[in-house]
């Protein structure tokens, strides 16, 4: 069973979101690295890049497979997860810590109260799985 | 699951592809490859036969022996490459590729005239399962009595691995030493669980299964073609490196003609290993640039788990292919540096 922590928010791409203040951290869940398998390869923007909601703002590979990450939020770069270039592998050891991806500056902060809760990700994930 | 040419089969199994790569570089992957197709050709006639729609010559095999080789159109181009074991000199099995036997059939079928031989498709009457990687004979030595330290690479034997009869073959589509069983359909699942109890799976350094991912990128890191990607109907043989197995002097055969015009003027492009030198991982069909020129696509390109770099194979003209050559590969638009590098990539310490 995939780990969905109750304090975060969810996108049906299967990234979430941690709110803290003006700023958002963005990663991907456990049943993402999970369906992909062996992260090999992590591409992130660079700070400054402006994204709107649903955009793709970089991609993650594993061995078999190339797959787009979204923004579930509008926003701002301030900050990418460096240490992903030398060891993506972190996204499928702690997807939900060490292996975030962007820290967004939030164009809308109250747009995340339009993204799942952990209940109804976890309702999502099971649908999808069937 | 995926569908592959009509067959479910796994990508990966729990370990995952990484994994399961290494662990057959260094001890041991299964794999059922029992959607490999079986064509049976009997009769005084089986050697000449195959000997004129394949381009290796089929007459150098002894009993116990089998030889890669291709069956090629008039103008020298692949239908298909496959496997020819001479189980007798009057009894050849031809193991070929899933996506391909169908077609494969029919064309053998088709191009038979007055030869003696009896054809069969036996594909769905025998699974394959290859046990692949440097513990691959002491692990399948506790379950048969064939000596297999005996067995030469690309020899087999017929032989029973507990007690199911089938045939026992030192070939394999990973760069390792190993074995592929063939045997009746129904003891696929036999065969497959005795070996991973044989091989301990589930300690550290017990075999793996391993699934469509990993036979990929093992086949791919010591540089052996896959039909599909590498080679098919517009390739030829001169153009993919596989002179080897054509044998120009052995007297007619399909293709004979176009294959020795091709190798008096030469071939304009030529398959190539590269590996990738700056930051992206170079994917099938990708567009292959030298000096901003679009050159051809990747015919192959992934990771390589056990050199731990991103390699690829593709066509390049044949003045560019030389090692050291550099070129750029288009990945999702972003153009990204390779170099023309020596093939096979991987080679086993013998």
């Amino acid at each position: 069973m995939a780990n969905v922590p109750e304090d975060l928010h969810y996108s049906k791409d299967h990234e979430w979101v941690r709110v803290d203040g003006d700023q958002a951290i963005i990663g991907i869940t456990d049943y993402a690295q999970n369906s992909l398998g062996d992260v090999v390869y992590v591409e992130l923007p660079k700070a400054g890049d402006e994204f709107a909601a649903n955009e793709p703002f970089g991609s993650v590979e594993s061995v078999k497979a190339v797959s787009e990450v979204f923004t579930p939020i509008a926003g701002a770069v301030v900050q990418i997860n460096e240490s992903l270039a030398d060891e993506p592998e972190i996204v499928n050891s702690d997807p939900y810590g060490q292996g975030w991806m962007i820290r967004l500056k939030m164009a809308n902060p109250g747009e995340v109260d339009s993204l799942l809760t952990a209940a109804e990700y976890e309702d999502f994930t099971k649908a999808e799985s069937e | 699951m995926v569908d592959f040419g009509g067959w479910d089969m796994p990508v990966q199994y729990p370990a995952g592809t990484i994994e399961e790569h290494l662990r057959t570089r260094t001890h041991a992957g299964l794999f059922d490859v029992s959607h490999m197709g079986e064509i049976d050709v009997r009769g005084p006639d089986a050697i000449a036969f195959v000997n004129r729609l394949t381009s290796n010559d089929v007459r150098k095999l002894i009993d116990g022996q089998a030889q890669y080789t291709a069956l090629t159109t008039p103008e020298g181009t692949i239908i298909d490459d496959l496997l020819v074991y001479r189980l007798a000199a009057d009894h050849l099995l031809l193991v070929v590729n899933a996506g391909t036997t169908d077609k494969d059939w029919e064309w053998i079928k088709s191009h038979h005239s007055g030869e003696s031989v009896e054809l069969n498709n036996i594909s769905s009457d025998y699974c394959q399962i290859a046990l692949q990687g440097p513990d691959a004979e002491s692990i399948l030595q506790t379950l048969t009595d064939v000596p297999l330290a005996e067995i030469k690479y690309y020899h087999f034997t017929p032989g029973s691995v507990d007690g199911v009869q089938g045939i026992v073959s030192r070939t394999g589509y990973t760069g390792e030493d190993g074995f592929e069983v063939y045997a009746p359909a129904d003891r696929a699942e036999q065969l497959w669980n005795k070996i991973l109890d044989a091989g301990k799976t589930g300690t550290p350094t017990g075999v793996l299964p391993c699934g469509l991912a990993a036979r990929n990128t093992l086949r791919l890191e010591a540089g052996m073609a896959l039909y599909g990607n590498d080679i098919d109907e517009t390739t030829t043989l001169l153009e993919a490196n596989l002179g080897w197995i054509c044998k120009l002097d052995k007297g007619d055969f399909i293709g004979r003609d176009s294959l020795a015009r091709q190798k008096e003027e030469g071939v304009q492009r030529k398959l190539v290993g590269f590996e990738v030198t700056e930051r992206g991982i170079a994917r099938d069909h990708q567009d292959v640039l030298i000096d901003d020129e679009c050159v051809g696509q990747v015919t192959s390109g992934s990771p390589a788990p056990f050199l731990k770099k991103n390699i690829g194979l593709t066509y390049v003209p044949v003045a560019h292919a030389n090692v050291g050559q550099q070129i750029q590969i288009d990945v999702r638009g972003k153009l990204v540096g390779a170099q023309l590098v020596k093939t096979p990539f991987y080679k086993r310490a013998k």
